[in-house]
């Protein structure tokens, strides 16, 4: 036990983060360029085009990959926040503010990637389905904890605040998509039906697969060079960081 | 190649070519956005701060020899 | 409602809480600028009045739009007047006496909350029927509407007063505030709307209902505790 209090007070300590995080930097990038490329290879010129939807389901190589890391970066912020709040770990706090618009922007892929795959599929751009109306408010949400962040000077009190709004959008989250869910139901058209994946084709699903992981890799590799130019720049008058530019 | 039977098949997606291609290209400008964001970020911290050690370095330099 | 208002603050300032201190002083502060009070009203009353003049006076296309209408008005006002909830006491420095104050400071910020229902979420609920005529709503949604309104706009005030203290010390904190707000929003906003819709197409509303008074149950439960938290930590940026 002892270590691990040892161990969680080094975590916390931004310079220690920064030294120790630079050596997993290549083989984090090196996995996440790996598995990128070989998923995307595989999903764009070896997999079999889709029955119905033709070739345009391929975009599912990033609409879910996105989507997936969307929701998970948003408890990834959170626990962060609330880690920040409660033991007032600058480390937390960094993480907390660079994984804002790391997940906004992953947000706007699958948003993004959705609208361009339904023209093909649902005739449309846009369609209330209850799925997309659910990440149009997780970027809200994002969104939000972004802009509150960003309008306080201190960097303590924006990273206190937006951690708390981050939780309670986090107790939210799942009432907002159930209630999303069953307003959609009410007011299910009859004319289209949004069927998600019909039993993928195993040879469809591996390269998917290789997909998310990827992009698992790459959330982990962005949120730490965020967090590491973060850290450099907070701490840029200490005497480690101007050591670091000698 | 693959499933495709010629590169221009591939290019041309059966017909849905400019949604898969507009999808990824955006997709991947994001992401490669992403990851250059911080990098940059990082190099322009660390200029700034040699910058200033250089001026500090010259005025201590030029705070000894100049006569007092 | 005001008898067991009185009753609460009679109890909780016997126990000396300050419950009732700060629910008298609020109530009495928005009665002297009677003036404000109505604002919220007026807007609800004036965006009402838009609607007709933007989609057209055909009463049978208002009366299908009339429920999600008047719930997305109720949701603005709502909105609009959250913001004031602590920023005059924050400007005349009354909001660090209630932070250093021993008194629970949830208890007191529930008592603002409620104190802010009842000069804006109320009003609007009872003045709603009058913006169902406007609108065309059908005569069988009216009930269900008042109901649900009343639900909806104290967990709207709950739920907006986390908001609030977010960004009490923030210039010009107004529109920040609705951009936090709204995701929060919207699944009164859902519930709310569907339950007038239902009940204009004689389906039972009473299961949507409840769920709004889940909701609510639910923003009572966490939303004093959060808006205290928050507003600790934006008091000392």
């Amino acid at each position: 036990m002892a270590s691990f209090y040892q161990w969680f007070h080094r975590m916390g300590s931004p310079r220690w983060f920064y030294e120790k995080s630079g050596r997993w930097l290549p083989w984090l990038a090196a996995a996440a360029f790996l598995l990128i490329g070989t998923g995307l290879i595989w999903g764009l010129v070896f997999a079999p085009e889709d029955a119905r939807q033709g070739n345009s389901f391929r975009i599912i190589y990033i609409h879910v990959p996105a989507a997936f890391l969307a929701l998970a970066g948003y408890y990834v912020m959170a626990v962060a926040g609330a880690i920040g709040l409660i033991w007032k770990m600058k480390l937390a706090d960094m993480v907390m503010k660079s994984a804002a618009p790391l997940g906004a922007a992953l947000t706007f892929v699958a948003l993004f990637t959705g609208a361009v795959w339904g023209k093909p599929t649902w005739g449309t751009y846009w369609v209330w389905d209850a799925r997309i109306t659910s990440m149009l408010v997780l970027l809200f949400l994002y969104l939000g904890v972004m802009a509150l962040q960003h309008a306080y000077n201190s960097l303590d009190t924006a990273a206190r605040a937006s951690a708390l709004l981050a939780l309670v959008g986090t107790v939210n989250i799942p009432i907002i998509y159930k209630s999303v869910d069953w307003w959609y139901t009410l007011h299910q058209p009859a004319t289209i039906k949004l069927t998600g994946a019909p039993s993928m084709h195993p040879d469809m699903f591996r390269p998917l697969l290789l997909m998310i992981l990827g992009f698992y890799a790459f959330y982990a590799l962005v949120l730490i060079l965020n967090t590491r130019a973060e850290i450099l720049h907070r701490e840029r008058r200490t005497g480690w960081v101007q050591s670091l530019s000698e | 190649m693959g499933y495709f039977d010629s590169f221009a098949d591939f290019v041309a997606m059966g017909g849905h070519g400019p949604y898969v291609w507009s999808a990824y290209g955006v997709s991947l400008s994001v992401l490669l956005w992403l990851v250059l964001r911080p990098i940059g970020r990082r190099r322009q911290i660390l200029r700034q701060l040699k910058r200033q050690q250089r001026r500090q370095v010259t005025a201590a330099v030029e705070g000894r020899n100049s006569p007092t | 409602m005001p008898s067991t208002a009185n009753r609460t603050n009679r109890s909780a300032a016997g126990q000396g809480t300050g419950f009732g201190a700060i629910l008298i002083r609020d109530l009495l502060i928005a009665f002297r600028h009677r003036g404000e009070m109505a604002n919220p009203l007026i807007f609800f009353v004036m965006v009402g009045t838009l609607i007709p003049l933007a989609v057209g006076p055909d009463p049978d296309r208002l009366s299908q739009l009339a429920a999600g209408i008047i719930w997305v008005m109720a949701l603005l006002a709502s909105l609009l007047s959250i913001d004031g909830l602590f920023h005059s006491d924050f400007e005349d420095g009354s909001l660090e006496q209630l932070l250093v104050c021993p008194k629970p400071l949830w208890l007191l910020v529930l008592a603002k909350i409620l104190a802010h229902w009842l000069v804006t979420g109320l009003p609007l609920t009872l003045f709603s029927p009058v913006l169902g005529l406007m609108l065309s709503l059908p005569a069988k949604g009216y009930g269900t509407l008042v109901l649900g309104l009343a639900l909806g706009t104290a967990a709207l005030s709950l739920i907006g007063a986390i908001g609030a203290a977010l960004t009490v010390a923030i210039r010009k904190g107004g529109l920040l505030l609705s951009l936090i707000v709204m995701p929060l929003y919207m699944p009164v906003l859902i519930f709310g709307a569907s339950s007038v819709q239902q009940a204009v197409q004689g389906v039972s509303a009473s299961g949507t209902l409840a769920i709004l008074g889940a909701l609510l149950a639910f923003s009572l439960l966490l939303a004093p505790f959060a808006s205290a938290g928050a507003l600790k930590v934006g008091f000392n940026g």
